[in-house]
């Protein structure tokens, strides 16, 4: 287990030096290098961006300022699923917003925060995801689930937990 | 060159950047936020919106000047547009104006009167910001910024840091240091130039004002007061005299009235500096110590390698900077001469410079709890307490400043711009290595306004080969040069402000910038020309304090009053990253560092190797595997702490030794 993390630390710098030797000392490497730090903890932790701010010779500051502005990209610890709900307009007027106070209501998200106490949920919400057609859309990890209803989301969430498989994405 | 209608005038244009240039080249005061000719051109702030015939309308700053433009610069639409900017920009900002500090030289103030702005149809945002207060030197207010990111081009530009930067979208943007910290917790060296160049009250410099006159109202207190070169010929602006003309006998009236009981100069302590600074140089040429030879009275350029340039830190000049040599000879000596202790004694500085107030507050410069100088107060802020006082600055009969260390040859005075501390030393330098005195204008050719100036200066047989450096971008500049081996040099002074201490924070507000830099620094020169007394040496005064207290220059007694080194520091506080850690209580914590030098110099392989080994020799359960940012030991990278062992210089190759040393501190059997 204690090599597991280690290892996942160092894989992570070693794929960051990778892109720069791929892409270069240059300050288009770094959202590359965001994404990268994103997929692996699902968040942009401030050590790690200030490696990547001196790994560019860009200033602290101007990473922080990319990484603030996309909303992609996220700061704060996630949680275990991320529930993207889609928002957009074709999703909008099939009710995508009682799907989402649905899901807000199952997980217990109180006073607008977007994670659960117990780190195990995230739910956002997302303009178009590209799968107007099934409208309402609703992804987890990555996963899509179409032609959502409110009593859909109960099922979904209380099998999720089952399929360990999208745990760790 | 080409001929442009501007107003229904013609106007000749020759090598003006943009129209913005050639409109006020010609008189008219086109308004801005955020244009400044030093800076990259931004085009955000819309003030500077004309019509030009056939294109309709531009941002003047974007459009380069051309052949037969025709351009409006007011009309019933343009005035329309600046009001309504103007308004949007009113309702963002709090316009609590009498609480500000930067009320009466505020462009958004004046330019909303100018223009009229008698009501705002918007209502006042509703979310209020923290004020940030963090810095010793500044204040950031959030709430009043207005985004045109001047202070973020300052800092990248001129400085080449870039401690501030625009973060978040849309309604939510802010400027801000790196994720949301405080000014005093990151990396920011306390110029202060992006409070000079701020239109608002959204970064100040920090006021104390209250924290002198609570000192100066105190009975049992004596206060000692030093001025800086670069006050005399600037606090006169805030008293509608014109720039350059120096008023020191003015200031020591004023503060005489204000109730100080001493009123000394800086410039005594910057001969001082002349003195100790040129013994050290040039014992630095004979010893074949590290060259080049730094300057070190600049606290923002000490700050800047301590953080970004450890490998040149014994580059650096032991000497303190001219107004710690004064906090630390008024305190420990001067005090006895007063028959008075110390701890009754307060020295209060008066400086152009925020980074001033940095440097007081430094460990370096407390002895037993109690600073050398105990208050650094900016030109402004003098200026503001006069006006307290109720005094008509500009007809104050001039008194003379105080014996013995009110005393200064112009050598000392010049210290305020850039050029000058070279001046001053290579006007010495010159008599200690040839014994003759140098002509008048020998050492002219180091004066001047461009970022960097090479010269090389024939002393006797000795060629010094000097740089002269303002603004830190092109400190960094020069720097990678000598690292690469491309330029080679023994002298480097650098200023972190543009135009030296004369351009500094603490200075007033200036509209023009360039112009008004250009006055204060002839101020000083010709105030250097009137002095009877040019080479430091030659300074009674420095000659008594060499009899009475140190000797002679570079002494053991000189040295511990006069001097000092400075370490390593790291630029943003933060936490380490865990690589591995071991849950046992037992455990020793190992620490890499993965600082940026330390990170150049390949600790990411000693990481990994590191790893590898601990794994191989089964010692997993027992280290707590840190990532650690910053060490501040950067010039003798890369760093290993294991437990309360700090190793330096480490390599893949050392990694055994390191196990050896996380064996003994388990106290396991060493292999």
């Amino acid at each position: 287990m204690l090599q597991t993390t280690a290892n996942r630390q160092l894989d992570i710098l070693q794929r960051l030096d990778n892109l720069v030797q791929r892409y270069g000392k240059h300050s288009s490497t770094l959202i590359p290098m965001l994404q990268e730090i994103q997929n692996a903890y699902r968040y942009l932790p401030e050590d790690l961006l200030t490696h990547v701010a001196t790994a560019l010779d860009l200033s602290p500051a101007t990473v922080y300022g990319v990484a603030t502005f996309y909303a992609q990209f996220s700061l704060e610890p996630k949680g275990k699923y991320v529930i993207q709900v889609c928002d957009g307009t074709a999703c909008h007027v099939r009710g995508s917003m009682p799907v989402y106070e649905a899901i807000c209501k199952k997980v217990r998200l109180v006073d607008g925060k977007a994670t659960t106490e117990d780190g195990m949920f995230t739910v956002e919400t997302v303009s178009c995801v590209g799968a107007c057609a099934a409208a309402p859309v609703v992804t987890i990890n990555g996963e899509v689930y179409g032609k959502v209803t409110p009593d859909a989301i109960h099922v979904i969430l209380d099998t999720l937990e089952s399929r360990g498989d999208t745990a760790d994405a | 060159m080409g001929i442009m209608t501007i107003n229904g005038q013609r106007t000749t244009f020759s090598d003006e950047n943009n129209v913005l240039e050639v409109i006020r080249n010609a008189g008219i005061d086109l308004p801005t936020f955020c244009y400044h000719s030093e800076l990259s051109v931004y085009g955000a702030c819309r003030m500077c919106m004309v019509e030009v015939e056939g294109w309709g309308t531009v941002a003047a700053c974007h459009t380069p000047p051309e052949d037969g433009l025709v351009i409006r610069t007011n009309s019933a639409e343009l005035r329309h547009v600046r009001k309504v900017s103007l308004e949007l920009l009113l309702a963002n900002h709090e316009r609590e104006c009498t609480t500000c500090s930067r009320s009466g030289s505020c462009k958004l103030q004046d330019l909303a009167q100018r223009f009229g702005i008698e009501h705002i149809r918007f209502g006042q945002r509703d979310r209020k910001s923290p004020i940030d207060a963090s810095s010793p030197s500044l204040v950031r207010d959030p709430n009043k910024c207005i985004l045109c990111g001047d202070c973020v081009r300052m800092c990248e530009e001129v400085q080449g840091i870039g401690v501030l930067d625009f973060a978040h979208r849309g309604s939510q943007i802010t400027v801000s240091p790196a994720f949301g910290k405080d000014l005093g917790d990151v990396e920011c060296v306390n110029c202060g130039q992006c409070a000079a160049i701020c239109p608002t009250g959204a970064l100040t410099v920090k006021s104390q004002t209250e924290r002198a006159w609570r000192a100066i109202h105190d009975p049992d207190t004596t206060v000692v007061v030093q001025i800086a070169p670069a006050v005399r010929v600037s606090i006169g602006e805030e008293f509608n005299l014109a720039s350059g003309q120096s008023v020191t006998g003015q200031i020591a009236a004023a503060l005489r009235i204000m109730g100080v009981d001493y009123v000394f100069d800086t410039s005594f302590t910057a001969d001082l500096t002349v003195l100790e600074e040129t013994h050290e140089l040039l014992g630095r040429l004979q010893n074949q110590e590290p060259l080049p030879h730094f300057t070190s009275c600049c606290p923002a350029w000490v700050k800047f390698v301590e953080q970004y340039y450890p490998e040149f830190l014994d580059n650096l000049s032991t000497c303190r900077s001219p107004q710690q040599m004064f906090g630390s000879l008024a305190k420990h000596r001067y005090s006895q001469d007063l028959g008075i202790s110390a701890d009754n004694m307060y020295v209060i500085s008066v400086m152009p410079c925020t980074a001033k107030k940095f440097e007081a507050q430094r460990d370096e410069f407390q002895q037993s709890s109690r600073a050398d100088v105990d208050l650094v107060l900016t030109t402004q802020e003098l200026a503001r307490m006069i006006r307290e006082e109720g005094l008509a600055f500009e007809h104050l009969e001039p008194t003379s400043m105080d014996m013995p260390f009110g005393f200064a040859t112009g050598a000392g005075v010049i210290f305020g711009v850039t050029g000058g501390v070279s001046e001053a030393v290579l006007r010495h330098a010159h008599e200690e290595i040839t014994g003759r005195q140098p002509q008048p204008k020998a050492f002219e050719a180091v004066r001047g306004n461009d970022g960097t100036r090479r010269v090389d200066l024939k002393i006797g047989e000795q060629t010094l080969r000097l740089a002269v450096v303002n603004g830190l971008a092109q400190a960094t500049e020069l720097l990678e040069r000598i690292k690469s081996g491309e330029e080679s040099i023994d002298v480097l002074e650098v200023m972190a402000c543009p135009g030296g201490c004369i351009g500094g924070a603490g200075q007033p507000i200036a509209n023009n910038r360039q112009q008004t830099q250009e006055r204060r620094s002839n101020g000083l020169y010709r105030e250097d020309k009137t002095l009877q007394l040019h080479q430091s040496k030659q300074n009674p005064m420095v000659r008594d304090v060499y009899q009475r207290w140190l000797g002679e220059p570079g002494s053991a007694k000189s040295h511990a009053l006069l001097h000092t080194h400075y370490g390593s520091r790291r630029r943003i506080q933060g936490e380490s990253m865990d690589i591995a850690s071991s849950k046992k209580p037992a455990a020793v914590e190992v620490q890499v560092c993965v600082g940026t030098s330390c990170y150049l110099k390949g600790s990411l392989k000693l990481l990994r190797t590191l790893t590898d080994q601990v794994e191989a020799a089964d010692l997993t359960e027992n280290v707590k595997l840190r990532g650690a940012f910053c060490c501040q030991q950067c010039a003798s990278g890369p760093m290993v702490i294991v437990g309360d062992d700090v190793v330096s210089g480490v390599t893949p190759g050392h990694v055994p030794d390191l196990l050896q040393r996380i064996r003994e501190q388990l106290e396991l059997p060493v292999s």
